[in-house]
């Protein structure tokens, strides 16, 4: 029971940090630099990581689909499951999972460390609400750079799986039959809905880690403890969004 | 959002109200039924031993804790009340500096103003760099918290108060770290201020030096209580034993206590 009370009070303040939050969304053109600095850290310092483990998750799916379809002659539906895979599940589910590891992380660890050395209470005292000048650029930033990391996850991970499909010889399917399968049974929607999930579990982790980021408390020991609290909860946090967004955009 | 007027209050200060004060932390009283008044423009400095409670004692003249039971009032409004924020602008020169790690020394000090939009860039900079030269700072603009000693943050954190002129100075420790010159001076500055401004400021401190120069009162606070509150005369020869003892310890290195450091040097 005190558990319960505990994640309701938990949730409770996540809400009540992304109220104060959106309030101060008239002054995002003024914290456009932040902004800027922030699309950087979450968007062009994640891109190599996301181009890479993209790129071999749809070279595996392909690999495992054509061993696996090769006793029953659907091979050559192997571009429309990876595809429909990668679009609808795995590219917005594996790069929230490496945000949350990479930027989450680190959004935690730089809040928990201004907490503990008071530099958020300084800024109390200064009237500069911490939600203004540290969640805000943050969520706008990673609701800009979500989409656009997904979207290129999606395309590496394609691109792995029509290599494999190619250049494995129990496969052996061209590039072109390998996209003319993937492009007959996908529809914009399924792209959409990507980004989309993608968008809500960026959202999400942002939020859960800045919260958790800016309530530590205690010494550094504890900015250690925040930090793996907030990556166990955005974890958590992405599979449980990933069924209920997935349910309702079926 | 409404912002602090521009200049420092055109000369208003505020008073502050503690009314039986209350602060637990878990099962731990710190603070015990705390009540004094400040007047406007008063200097009053809290002392008291380590863990006495007077450090969260100013988190809650600042608003950064809320009371267990009773309450802080700056002038008319709530300390506890984050709009109180908007109507007063406080300083708090927090005891490790509490810098932007991230921010220049230069960046810090400008922090406030750009926020508030106070002042275009050459006024900024104008301010931000008379801050640094009365803290004998200025060469020092480019670099970075981590780059600083204990005694510079200090000061950077002075100079960071300094320039929001506010309208009510709390300092925390504001001596701790420093050598006995730079001592000297941030007592020079919190007394100059005082002359200047008027600017009701509150000096949480160990050092009697810098206690008894600055202070128009002083509080003692033993146990999260407050023992005594006089003047620094009534403080400078004091008949309680206890402030006797507190300002003007006698080092017995003959203690019983130390027998067993002897013992255990011994074996």
């Amino acid at each position: 029971m005190k558990q319960l009370t505990a994640v309701i009070g938990h949730i409770g303040s996540v809400v009540l940090l992304l109220i104060r939050t959106l309030g101060f969304v008239p002054t995002l053109p003024r914290q456009f630099r932040r902004f800027i600095e922030q699309c950087f850290l979450i968007g062009y310092t994640s891109l190599p990581i996301v181009t890479i483990l993209t790129f071999f998750i749809g070279s595996v799916l392909a690999l495992q689909s054509g061993y696996s379809m090769e006793n029953f002659g659907g091979k050559q539906f192997i571009g429309t499951l990876v595809g429909l895979s990668l679009a609808r599940e795995l590219g917005p589910v594996m790069v929230a999972i490496l945000i949350a590891g990479r930027v989450g992380s680190a959004i935690t660890a730089e809040l928990a460390s201004m907490k503990v050395y008071q530099e958020i209470d300084a800024l109390i005292t200064m009237n500069i609400p911490p939600e203004r000048m540290l969640v805000l650029p943050r969520l706008a930033a990673v609701l800009v750079m979500m989409p656009i990391l997904t979207l290129i996850g999606i395309i590496c991970g394609w691109c792995g799986g029509a290599l494999i499909c190619q250049y494995t010889h129990f496969i052996s399917i061209d590039s072109e039959t390998y996209f003319a399968a993937l492009k007959r049974y996908m529809d914009w929607k399924d792209i959409t809905d990507g980004l989309l999930k993608a968008e809500v579990f960026g959202f999400a982790i942002v939020l859960v880690c800045c919260h958790i980021g800016l309530n530590t408390r205690g010494g550094p020991r504890e900015i250690g403890a925040s930090v793996t609290k907030a990556v166990v909860t955005s974890l958590i946090l992405i599979l449980v969004l990933d069924y209920f967004v997935t349910k309702a955009l079926l | 959002m409404s912002t602090p007027s521009k200049s420092p209050a055109e000369g208003k200060t505020f008073g502050i109200t503690v009314s039986h004060l209350t602060k637990k932390f878990g099962r731990t009283t710190v603070l015990q039924d705390i009540s004094f008044e400040i007047t406007p423009g008063e200097t009053f400095v809290i002392m008291g031993p380590s863990g006495s409670g007077k450090s969260v004692l100013l988190k809650h003249i600042a608003g950064l804790e809320t009371a267990t039971s009773g309450e802080v009032r700056i002038d008319r409004f709530d300390a506890a009340d984050p709009n109180t924020r908007n109507k007063i602008r406080l300083a708090l020169v927090f005891q490790a500096g509490a810098l932007f790690n991230s921010l220049s020394v230069y960046d810090n000090l400008a922090l406030y103003l750009r926020e508030h939009r106070l002042y275009n860039e050459a006024g900024i900079r104008e301010r931000v760099m008379r801050a640094l030269t009365i803290l004998s700072l200025e060469k020092a603009y480019k670099k970075f918290p981590a780059e600083l000693s204990g005694g510079m943050k200090k000061r950077v954190a002075i100079a960071r108060a300094l320039v929001m002129e506010p309208q009510l100075f709390l300092y925390d420790e504001p001596t701790s770290e420093l050598d006995p010159v730079m001592s000297a001076t941030i007592c020079e500055i919190i007394g100059t201020l005082r002359e200047q401004t008027a600017v009701t400021s509150i000096v949480v401190t160990h050092d009697r030096t810098l206690a008894l120069s600055v202070a128009d009162r002083i509080a003692l606070i033993m146990d999260g209580r407050i023992h005594a509150i006089g003047t620094p005369a009534e403080f400078t020869n004091p008949t309680d034993p206890v402030i006797a003892n507190f300002l003007n310890p006698v080092i017995d290195l003959k203690n019983p206590r130390f027998k067993q450091l002897e013992n255990h040097h011994e074996q």
